[in-house]
């Protein structure tokens, strides 16, 4: 079995050859499909883990505190042994929910951001499915999320979850808008939807520097948007926890509980890496026209740790907004999205599809 | 079996399954989960027709869109405790022979009517082909419709306002 680490295309249909040689087409697809659902979910697992464990790093750096320390170096383990605490903790019945939808909730969560995990691309040939209309495809999947808050909050049968769940839906359903628009707008500059032919095309630049100016706004806005669509600060008001106790899921517990934790953070790596991938290029090197030494140092460094350092980046920069700014009223947030983000949204397309069509783009 | 045809049956099942709850639940928000079941098995069914992008267009317009706003006026509206009545036997009873009568009759039509299926697999058609026709006026060009569609989906959201906008106190 070949292993090159720059282009594993090579692996991944040694494995397929293999296999294929080995046992009938039926069960190859089968046995390929149970790899990759197992590859994605121990992904998801760790990538969850460790992300709950920055975010309270970061808070903690962002309030000059130590944050967690005991738990193994510098509190590495943290979140591990958070988990085993979650996974033992009873799971307390609600006598007058409606049990079946109080149950699915959680799962409509975390399939949506499940599947969303399975068009992204990682690496050159590590890419579980290569949809012809990528990244339209992401975005259909990460809407039915918000089916499983608005369920949750319902089916508590308490007030505070069905005001929080009521909240993020009208929030989820605007700002859904402003994140769609923003990527169309690097669509019109890259001329597919098609994920790997969109990290293809940034091989000399990413699209935020060859777009320059209409880029660099639409960057601004998918940051702002996605972060009100993942729920999170300083767009949280679904889980307001001043006001609202913890919002839609005020009366889940032990790992139903964790679930929604879990698929929160998930749905933050999914916005962070679209933006990678849309943005910043995916797991292609940095380069720079022109410049043949500093291109080759820089294709020294593996494609998966490119994309998650610049995913990282994005995250970081998602928790400095939840940590330093305060949280916005309701209608504060309608109006930012329908009054600010959209004009500039649809303008700015208008900017991109003119730069394109002039060719003033690099 | 091939994989293909047992995907077939799995989905065909599940959107005969879930559409029969949808309408005999006696609990509004389930009816509605179960409809979101049956809009997407039938994404996954364009799905296994290698037909992505309607795919995506049922998952986004229907599952993210149309169902999120039906669940959404049902939080508004409704309470858990809430139930439909119980439907009486004969009306039960007279509602499955007409079921039945008409489920007969259109398969029977379909069973009869000679499709002239071609055994060719037909190619995905890709994003640029789907986007230059609807904005073509040519042949197989969609400009009439698209833009009707547009002006008709613009008077519908202007009306909506107008109904909605809370008048200016005096």
């Amino acid at each position: 079995m070949k292993f090159n680490i720059y282009d594993l295309s090579s692996f991944t249909s040694s494995i397929n050859q293999t296999l294929m040689e080995n046992c009938s087409p039926f069960w190859a697809v089968t046995i390929e499909m149970v790899l990759v659902g197992i590859a994605i979910l121990s992904f998801y697992a760790i990538v969850g883990l460790y992300l709950v464990y920055a975010e309270r790093k970061v808070c903690a750096f962002m309030q000059c505190r130590v944050g967690p320390n005991r738990v193994g170096p510098y509190g590495f383990f943290q979140t591990i042994a958070d988990l085993i605490k979650l996974l033992m903790k009873e799971l307390i019945p609600i006598k007058n929910a409606d049990k079946f939808l109080f149950n699915l909730a959680p799962f409509i969560v975390i399939i949506a951001s499940f599947m969303a995990l399975a068009a992204i691309p990682f690496a050159k040939g590590l890419h579980a499915i290569d949809f012809n209309i990528g990244i339209f495809y992401v975005m259909a999947v990460t809407s039915i999320g918000v089916i499983g808050i608005l369920l949750a909050g319902w089916s508590s049968n308490n007030k505070y979850s069905l005001i929080g769940a009521m909240r993020s839906g009208a929030q989820i359903v605007s700002y859904e808008l402003s994140v769609g628009l923003s990527l169309v707008t690097i669509v019109i500059l890259s001329g597919s939807l098609q994920l790997s032919t969109i990290v293809e095309a940034q091989r000399d630049g990413w699209f935020l520097f060859t777009g320059h100016i209409p880029a660099l706004i639409a960057f601004l806005v998918f940051l702002v948007a996605a972060t009100a669509e993942t729920n999170r600060g300083p767009f949280d008001l679904a889980e307001a926890e001043s006001e609202l106790t913890a919002g839609f899921h005020t009366e889940y517990s032990g790992i139903k509980f964790a679930f929604f934790f879990l698929a929160e953070y998930m749905n933050m790596f999914i916005v962070a890496s679209i933006a990678a991938t849309m943005f910043l290029g995916g797991w292609m090197p940095l380069h720079v026209g022109g410049w043949e030494a500093f291109n080759n140092i820089m294709d020294f460094v593996p494609p998966f740790f490119w994309y998650i350092g610049k995913t990282a980046v994005v995250i970081f920069i998602m928790m400095w907004f939840k940590w330093t700014f305060p949280r916005l009223r309701i209608d504060q947030l309608l109006t930012l999205e329908w009054k600010y983000l959209l004009p500039i949204n649809l303008v700015n397309i208008i900017i991109m599809s003119f730069v394109v069509l002039m060719g003033w783009h690099f | 079996m091939s994989i293909h045809e047992i995907m077939f049956f799995l989905f065909a099942g599940m959107i005969i399954l879930f559409s029969i709850l949808t309408v005999t639940s006696r609990r509004i928000l389930r009816a509605a989960t179960y409809l979101l079941f049956v809009l997407i098995s039938t994404s996954g069914i364009y799905f296994m027709l290698n037909y992505q992008f309607l795919a995506a267009v049922q998952l986004t317009l229907y599952a993210g869109g149309i169902v999120v706003i039906i669940i959404f006026s049902i939080l508004l509206t409704s309470h858990i405790n809430h139930r439909f009545e119980k439907i009486e036997l004969k009306k039960s009873i007279f509602t499955i022979i007409a079921v039945a009568a008409g489920a007969i009759l259109s398969i029977s039509t379909i069973l009869s009517y000679n499709f002239n299926t071609k055994v060719l697999v037909t190619e995905n058609p890709d994003m640029q082909l789907i986007g230059t026709s609807l904005l073509s006026y040519g042949k197989n060009g969609y400009v009439l419709p698209f833009e009707v569609i547009s002006i008709l989906l613009l008077a519908a959201m202007f009306g909506s306002i107008v109904i909605a906008k809370k008048e200016k106190s005096k």
